[in-house]
């Protein structure tokens, strides 16, 4: 029992010592003291309101690309596209917000363009599903490829069609437009903090609950954890893995909706960069678990707008090296940790 | 007029040879290599430190080179030592190469866009032929040279023999004696030597590193890669098809051609239709990613 | 041991094992073990399942190091040494599964790890001309130029002889080479092995099987092991097939306490059946027959037991029944409906139940809770308005635990954290609590403590008295012998005639185990 709790707080363990350790070396190289630069970055993040603001607001993108990622290992599959995913929830967000009448009130607008970030998501993720369930395509490949697709054809429509002349982004989306939490706690006033932050919350307890308590969320977990005890039990493995792709692309398109309901108000072209491949190291941080990954997230979210509020003294992209480090130093110690504890049981036990 | 287009198309081609030529030799040895993007970027940028602070060209290629070499060993590493999981490590590898190359372009060169001018090899010569103008570049016979000698390799010498038994069924190979964990890292070194190689070519040819240059050329020579099924010399004729749609693309600009984004897709619709098992059946090695 | 004409003198023992023992965990594999093998002869090392042959050979290519005992090898001392050391002393194995590598070329194969240079170059042609002479040398026709992936059964075994005969084996050990060969190409093999015996008369030839005709036929001398020791040694010319597949199998009775007395079949006469296998052909990855024809029908309150050495086509026999393999042609019918094509699911829900033989591949999610696993298969009944209804789980779990006394007693535990024969038992209550048909029982004391045995027999005892149709499939004669009203021998893929249970004696059953019937 011991050992499963250290196994789980392991990924977490290793994130934090890991990025000290190299932020340490990083920071000394530039002739600074450690101390102070990640003191500053405290300050610059949980220490005051508008940087504690940023944090949230990175924290509702990264959760949906965690949460993406996880439910997709859960089901023993790895989805890397959610970047292309993002970006076309986000997309379909708009265009929803600009096709709807102006005046239509927030009740009906904002269900409508969530359900069609939603809806855009699970496409993009569904044909990677589809591909591996009938073809045995296999799936790290195929949303890698579909990623720089989705983003290819995303770009296209934009600068042909849909923006606003001298920019990459379209016009402004009012409709379905999500308030910022500024709004209500003055303290936010100036971040990208919105109410999406609840959206992500509430995607993170519902896909709790769909994995734990429901009879389709057994079938998922078994299929990933031993697919063939699954098929013996009769569970029909193909069809568990389309569906565990097609929301986890539902997932990552609700991501959407942070940038392009909640804090720019409309889609910009590019706006979805590096949110997918940090999902990846959100969900390993997390432990594929809702609660692990939204405090991942957290932790992420901390470290990039830290790395902006300790510019004058570090580079930010100090926080680039990090994310690299600390995603590499969990991949590897899991493993190891785990055959160096198997090891020590089997000793023990002769 | 052909010429011109020929010509254009192996500059581009360029990159893709030597990083679908690496990442063909670790996939065949079983390891996942995602990683090509990250030994392409810090290839460049090792190139452009070299070139800049050795004031030479061929200094560059050799700090490429090593540059290349040491991200691949860390692959390496983390997937054979300790068995990380083979994606992870590639998706961490490339963010790590994004932010070891942005930190110390800071570092070095004081800007967070671009290295200033770098020595590259092209002296072009006013009214030279195009062919004769393409061999200023070492890099560039050498870039068509390596598919061809990976191929090589692969298919007739002892060593290659042993990367591809180990990629298909690596308890064989250890029943036998073969060390399937020191073949691997020697393939892993050689991916990251080669894409790290063309990550140079980059650097040197535009004469300088700008950030994120390598701009998902990695996961073009990826998808060639897995389009020509594994086989260096598929993959490198995949590397050119892509090269010459692009060229095309760039020459059409403006007319009525296919708007650029349709042809940056072309790589990945094709891997896609090659992944479905629409041309025939797609095989990777049989022990790729497996932890063994 | 029953010695009949030992050979004369230790320089004539090419092989000399003496009281090997070995043990893996709480299991002794080997304890007592010998084994002598004179100059060119064939020799074959028969047992069951588990009797120890594996492990013996294993000590002697030097995979392992035996506990005590002594190896000999050429009258030297070799005991503990490594397998390059006994590659170099010309012993070779060719495993029971085959370690080549598929889309190499037979020439590859065989000289991988050792292969002939020309400059930095391999020397293909002179690998190829190099495997081509041994090959002749012997009499193994092959084409070396072949990709191993497009060769058949026999022709990849050859390949495999290849590899040792090339490394300069003369002492050759042959685990189960025949399990997937086809009988064409068993005399096949049989000539080359009396060519290769022939070829090298400083040699020998030891051939694990269970198969007696293929002793008979091709051996000169046999050594029968059980339970981890050698009971016999006899020279083939002067021994009956009879004999050695009495002492093959022996006096069979060490599991079970009380021999319940033949019991006449409490089956219903006119009672329909309620599993009827027709004509059921299976087929391997090489396209070889696994199940060749195979037929019989089941009725309730009966237990049909096939005997078998694992390997004779009954695990893919059964995972056909359960819907995990797709056939090449037959039918399966269950209550009169033709399930043949039907998914797993439909077939669970139509009163089939199946305890798999491998518990931790097929018969648990061992990261679930026990609680979890005793709803696999069933889940979709537990499935509530706003999901699972985990008080049912809950009460399902404690009643299962209270019934089949699962150890330790909580049901919120991973699988994993249980002893072998308790993880059995969750798999046993799970398919055995609900209202089941017919159930499929495949190996369903394997690796379980002799508590836990007893308790499941009963529970299978039990179930027949009440009515229900049960499937056993058991490499353990023993425990067929204890539980079925009729016994059938699955053989090569074949079943033999099933007989009740009366007229089923050890000598007969280990007979048709061995196709020496």
């Amino acid at each position: 029992m011991r050992a499963r709790v250290g196994e789980a707080l392991l990924p977490p363990i290793v994130a934090l010592l890991v990025a000290l350790v190299v932020g340490d070396i990083l920071i000394l190289s530039v002739g600074q003291s450690p101390a102070d630069v990640w003191a500053l970055l405290l300050r610059g993040t949980w220490g005051n309101a508008y940087g504690f603001g940023q944090v949230l607001y990175k924290t509702t993108t990264l959760t949906c690309t965690g949460l993406c990622v996880a439910i997709g290992l859960r089901a023993g599959l790895f989805n890397i596209g959610g970047e292309g995913q993002l970006a076309a929830g986000g997309f379909a967000a708009a265009l929803a917000g600009l096709a709807l009448p102006a005046g239509t009130p927030l009740g009906i607008a904002l269900p409508a363009c969530i359900a069609a970030a939603l809806a855009a998501g699970a496409v993009t993720g569904w044909v990677p599903g589809i591909l591996r369930a009938r073809f045995g395509a296999h799936e790290v490949i195929t949303t890698i490829m579909f990623n720089f697709i989705i983003l290819a054809l995303l770009n296209w429509a934009i600068s042909t069609t849909l923006r606003v002349p001298e920019t990459l982004h379209t016009r402004a989306v009012h409709a379905g437009a999500i308030a910022p939490l500024g709004d209500v706690l003055p303290a936010f006033h100036g971040s990208a903090a919105n109410w999406s932050l609840v959206l992500s919350l509430a995607a993170a307890a519902a896909m709790w609950w769909y994995l734990f308590r429901t009879r389709a969320g057994y079938d998922l977990r078994a299929v990933g954890l031993q697919p063939d005890a699954a098929e013996s039990g009769g569970i029909a493995v193909g069809r568990v893995w389309v569906r565990a792709l097609t929301l986890s692309g539902a997932l990552a398109g609700l991501g959407g909706v942070n940038f392009v309901l909640g804090y720019k108000h409309y889609y910009e072209d590019g706006f979805a960069t590096g949110a997918g491949f940090l999902g990846i190291a959100v969900a390993l941080v997390g432990r594929n678990t809702p609660a692990g990954i939204v405090l991942a997230s957290i932790f992420f979210a901390t470290l990039s707008q830290g790395g902006l509020a300790i510019n004058a003294l570090v580079p930010k992209t100090m926080v680039d090296v990090l994310q690299g480090a600390v995603i590499i130093a969990v991949a590897a110690s899991v493993p190891e940790v785990r055959r160096v504890m198997r090891r020590r049981a089997r000793s023990a036990a002769t | 007029m052909i010429l011109a287009f020929l010509s254009q198309t192996i500059r581009i081609a360029i990159p893709y040879l030597f990083a679908a030529a690496g990442g063909t030799v670790a996939e065949r040895s079983g390891v996942i290599s995602l990683t090509l993007e990250g030994f392409l970027l810090t290839g460049a940028f090792g190139a452009a430190l070299g070139s800049y602070y050795g004031h030479s060209a061929w200094i560059g290629v050799a700090c490429g080179l090593a540059a290349g070499l040491v991200f691949g060993v860390i692959h390496g590493i983390a997937t054979i030592r300790y068995r990380a999981d083979q994606v992870v490590s590639g998706i961490a590898i490339n963010l790590l190469a994004i932010g070891v190359t942005r930190y110390f372009l800071h570092l070095a060169f004081g800007s967070s866009s671009n290295s200033p001018r770098v020595a590259g090899f092209t002296t072009v010569v006013k009214g030279e032929g195009l062919i004769a103008g393409l061999l200023h570049d070492p890099l560039i016979p050498l870039g068509l040279v390596a598919i061809p000698a990976v191929a090589w390799a692969m298919y007739r010498t002892p060593f290659g023999l042993r990367i591809r038994a180990v990629g298909e069924h690596p308890t064989a190979a250890r029943t036998i004696g073969i060390r399937v964990a020191r073949v691997r890292y020697i393939a892993v070194a050689v991916s990251g030597m080669l894409a790290g190689l063309g990550g140079a070519y980059l650097a040197l040819d535009q004469h300088q590193f700008t950030d994120n240059m390598s701009a998902g050329r990695g996961y073009i020579a990826l998808a060639a890669m897995i389009f020509g099924n594994w086989d260096p010399m598929r993959g490198g004729l995949a590397c050119l098809l892509f090269a010459a749609a692009e060229a095309a693309q760039i020459n059409l600009q403006g007319t009525h051609g296919i708007p650029s984004q349709f042809v940056q897709m072309i790589p990945y619709v094709l891997t896609i239709i090659a992944l479905a098992g629409v041309v025939g059946k797609s095989t990777p090695p049989a022990a790729l990613g497996r932890a063994e | 041991m029953t010695g009949v004409d030992a050979p004369q003198g230790a320089a004539a023992l090419v092989v000399s094992m003496d009281n090997i023992e070995k043990h893996f965990g709480a299991v002794a594999a080997n304890r007592g073990a010998s084994l002598d093998v004179a100059r060119g002869e064939i020799h074959a090392l028969v047992g069951e399942n588990g009797a120890g042959k594996s492990t013996l050979m294993h000590v002697l290519s030097g995979l392992v190091t035996p506990d005590a005992g002594v190896v000999r090898v050429d009258g030297r001392a070799v005991t503990g040494w490594t397998t390059g050391d006994a590659i170099r002393a010309g012993v070779g194995m060719v495993h029971q599964h085959f370690m080549l590598v598929p889309t190499l070329t037979v020439a590859e194969n065989v000289v991988l790890g050792n292969e002939p240079r020309r400059g930095w170059a391999l020397d293909v042609a002179g690998a190829e001309r190099q495997v081509t002479a041994v090959a002749s040398r012997y009499g193994l026709a092959v084409d070396v130029r072949r990709r191993v992936a497009d060769l058949n059964v026999g022709e990849a075994q050859r390949v495999e002889i290849l590899k040792t005969l090339v490394r300069g084996a003369r002492i050759l050990i042959l685990d189960e080479p025949t399990a997937v060969l086809s009988p064409p190409e068993v005399r096949e093999l049989w000539r080359v092995l009396r060519a290769l015996r022939d070829a090298r008369p400083d040699g020998a030839i030891i051939l694990i099987t269970h198969k007696l005709d293929e002793v008979m036929d091709v051996s000169d001398r046999v050594t029968v092991m059980r339970h981890g020791q050698t009971v016999a040694n006899m020279d083939t010319a002067h021994a009956t097939a009879a004999e050695i597949a009495r002492a093959m199998v022996g006096r069979a009775v060490s599991l079970v306490r009380d021999m319940p007395p033949p019991r006449t079949s409490r089956r219903s006469v006119d009672a329909p059946p309620r599993l009827v296998v027709r004509d059921l052909v299976v087929d391997g990855a090489r396209h070889e027959r696994r199940v060749d024809g195979v037929g019989f029908s089941l009725a309730g309150g009966e237990i049909l037991g096939i005997a078998g050495v694992e390997g004779n086509g009954q695990t893919e026999l059964v995972e056909c029944i359960a819907g995990l393999r797709p056939v090449r042609s037959g039918h399966v019918l269950l209550d009169g409906r033709d399930i043949t094509a039907q998914p797993v699911h439909a077939r669970l829900s139509l009163g089939l139940a199946h305890v798999p033989e491998d518990r931790h591949r097929r018969g648990l999610v061992l990261e679930y809770s026990v609680a979890d696993n005793l709803i696999l298969g069933r889940q979709r009944g537990y499935a509530g308005r706003f999901g699972l209804d985990r008080a049912r789980i809950a009460r399902n779990a404690a009643a299962r635990i209270e019934q089949f006394d699962i150890r330790p007693p909580d049901p919120a535990l991973p699988a994993r954290a249980l002893s072998g024969g308790n993880q059995q038992k969750v798999v046993v209550a799970r398919e055995m609590g609900d209202d089941f048909g017919v159930l499929l029982a495949a190996q369903p004391t394997r690796g379980v403590d002799v508590g836990a045995i007893e308790f499941i027999h009963a529970q299978l005892r039990a179930a027949r008295d009440a009515g229900k149709a049960i499937l056993l499939v058991s490499a353990e004669l023993a425990e067929i012998l204890a539980l079925s009203d009729r016994i059938g021998v699955m053989f090569r893929g074949r079943l033999a005639d099933i007989l009740p249970r009366d007229q089923a004696s050890i000598e007969r059953l280990g007979r048709a185990m061995t196709g020496a019937a």
